[in-house]
């Protein structure tokens, strides 16, 4: 008795609470799926369905403009993650083992936070104060900014989790301190770092305002290709190339979450 | 017994984390192959003391020497000190093997010797089985079993132990208490524990080390920690005790209330104000005409072994435990004549007890 009026309770909640999710997932992916379908339109206008049809991939791939922009959003991602993730873990790991500040803490988390505009404007100011000459390693310089933060976020919270005596025990046993770090420190943390370059990589790849301000003209990113493109109006291209970037964004972020759920399983 | 040679020295021992003085002036020798408890309430300095000993502490002042080595300008990794840690602290990312290999991978034996002494300590703790499992997989008891064997793989002159059955449920921590005192004997280790729980040091070590607010209140055998317990402070934390107050005359005290208390000086001659201990399995009810206390009963508790019965006596101000041997025919609200045995009565100095020294 007891148990058949729980669930009854529970299945009458529950759907209350389906509805809702179901109508915010609707909300949320609507316009996506339109997104990926209007790419695979036969029509030249993106508004008025024609047909399906893979031709504007075609397109997408012959437009050298667009290959150009990808191939350096690639380069931006791919450095820019790799160069966030060693210093966001060193940062992180630092901050865990020699301070107690929670000042520096989160002033370390201080760039993931900021307006991104206030970012660009301020790394546009400081390349201008060096003279340096833009391009795409002012961008990698000014994505690893607040990608680190983002990484070191991460990082620290596996790291709060951890047990403080594993580094005593690993040190009891013999390691030295770099031992230590590699064979103990670094692979309980590797979870967390997996799933903190995941998310520096999608930051990356679709980051427009601090691009805008650092990058230098000669070699514009995706986000800024597609955003002159609009101004001209939408083509169905636009949303094969869309569909492409999301693909790639939500490999990463489900990447991301498988990551950080191994973590807490083995913590 | 008193034949063995000191393994550990340690001299004027103190460590402060800023105001506070975790260890005060500490003296102690612990012997080679024994089992020695470090037994003192939260917060008396006992894991500080243990933390200093493994290296992961630098006292402010002091020295700790290993036969003739100075262990304090020695770092961790290079001390032939190993540590249980309370949490185990296995690693999470590492099978069992691994774990307990780890420490001789440090030392670059040779995959065969590595491999040789992994599976005659897994032997040793029973875990053979467990090899290729993780730690999350073990139950409580069986991480404890691993963290030993990884502690004592690399055949350490002296292991620590910290606060080691703390983590396991009650039937599983008397079990580990026999099986750490076979280990012990078996590997011939020295075994430095630090725990708490009074029943622990008592069952498992040879000699204990009663510590109270950084220092060492009394260094001795169960037995003798029991029967004979310096000062006040000791008696009251090894076993159940009453405590009278008086002055100290040469045969025993003398209450304000209850006049003189007959005691035991144990040749130490105290003077001015003293304690009376009378445990409660040392009192009993008096025959007609012997010198007797009455006391009032409050409460029978039936322990199955034993029986506690809990008195107040006029004018005493805390209540008194008097337990006999099984049950007993003692009713609540009755009054009793008790006595006591006069050899058997502890006449303790009344001093702070750090300042009470012979």
């Amino acid at each position: 008795m007891q148990i058949s009026r729980n669930r009854k309770f529970n299945s009458t909640k529950l759907g209350w609470l389906r509805m809702t999710m179901g109508i915010t997932y609707f909300f949320l992916y609507v316009p996506i799926i339109a997104l990926v379908g209007m790419s695979f339109n036969a029509s030249d206008s993106p508004f008025t369905w024609n047909g399906f049809s893979t031709k504007w991939y075609g397109v997408l791939v012959n437009d050298s403009t667009v290959m150009k922009g990808l191939s350096n959003t690639l380069i931006v991602a791919f450095t820019s993650t790799f160069l966030a993730t060693i210093l966001g873990t060193a940062l992180a790991v630092g901050l865990h083992q020699y301070t107690k500040s929670s000042f520096l803490n989160a002033f370390a988390l201080a760039p993931a936070i900021m307006p991104d505009i206030v970012l660009g404007i301020g790394l546009l100011a400081l390349f201008a104060l060096l003279s340096m000459t833009l391009g795409l390693y002012s961008v990698v310089i000014a994505h690893v900014v607040f990608s680190m933060a983002f990484v070191s976020a991460v990082v620290k919270a596996r790291l709060s989790n951890s047990d403080p005596a594993l580094r005593e025990a690993s040190m009891d046993l013999g390691a030295t301190r770099s031992t230590t770090f590699f064979k103990i420190t670094l692979p309980s943390l590797t979870p967390a770092i997996v799933a903190g370059a995941l998310l520096a990589f999608t930051l990356s790849l679709d980051e427009f305002v601090i691009a805008f301000f650092t990058n230098g003209p000669a070699t514009p990113t995706l986000p800024i290709i597609i955003y002159s493109m609009v101004r001209f109006g939408v083509t169905p291209e636009i949303n094969a190339l869309a569909s492409l970037l999301m693909l790639v964004s939500f490999t990463a972020v489900i990447g991301a979450q498988r990551m950080t759920k191994l973590a807490e399983a083995q913590s | 017994m008193t034949e063995k040679k000191n393994l550990i020295e340690i001299r004027n021992l103190t460590h402060r984390y800023g105001d506070v003085t975790a260890i005060d002036d500490i003296n102690l020798d612990i012997q080679e192959n024994e089992f020695f408890a470090l037994l003192g309430p939260s917060g008396c300095g006992k894991t500080t003391l243990l933390r200093v000993l493994a290296g992961f502490e630098t006292p402010d002042a002091g020295t700790v020497m290993l036969g003739n080595m100075d262990l304090i300008s020695i770092p961790p990794n290079k001390r032939p000190i190993n540590l249980m840690f309370q949490s185990y602290a296995l690693f999470p990312h590492m099978n069992v093997g691994q774990n307990i290999a780890y420490g001789l991978e440090r030392e670059k034996l040779g995959k065969n010797e590595i491999k040789t002494r992994v599976a005659e300590v897994l032997e040793t703790v029973g875990l053979s089985d467990k090899s290729k499992s993780r730690p999350l997989q073990l139950s409580g008891g069986q991480r404890q079993r691993v963290a030993l064997a990884r502690a004592i793989i690399k055949r350490p002159k002296l292991l620590l132990l910290d606060e080691p059955l703390s983590a396991l449920d009650r039937k599983v921590r008397a079990e580990m208490q026999i099986e750490l005192k076979r280990l012990q004997h078996e590997v011939g280790i020295t075994f430095v524990v630090v725990t708490h729980d009074q029943e622990e040091a008592m069952s498992m070590a040879d000699r204990i080390a009663v510590i109270a607010k950084g220092k060492v209140e009394q260094v001795d055998f169960p037995v003798d920690l029991y029967e004979r317990p310096k000062n006040r402070y000791v008696g009251g934390f090894i076993g159940d005790s009453n405590f009278f107050d008086g002055i100290a005359t040469s045969a025993g005290i003398i209450n304000e209330k209850l006049g003189l208390m007959p005691g035991n000086h144990y040749g130490r001659n105290i003077t001015g104000a003293a304690h009376l201990l009378i445990r409660p399995e040392d009192l009993r009810v008096a025959q007609e005409g012997e010198h007797s206390v009455s006391a009032k009963v409050q409460d029978v508790a039936f322990f199955g072994g034993a029986s506690t019965i809990i008195l107040t006596i006029d004018n005493h101000p805390t209540t008194v435990l008097f337990s006999q041997p099984g049950s007993t025919s003692i009713q609540r609200g009755s009054q009793l004549q008790l006595t006591w045995d006069a050899q058997k009565a502890i006449v303790l100095p009344s001093d702070s007890p750090s300042e009470s020294n012979n």
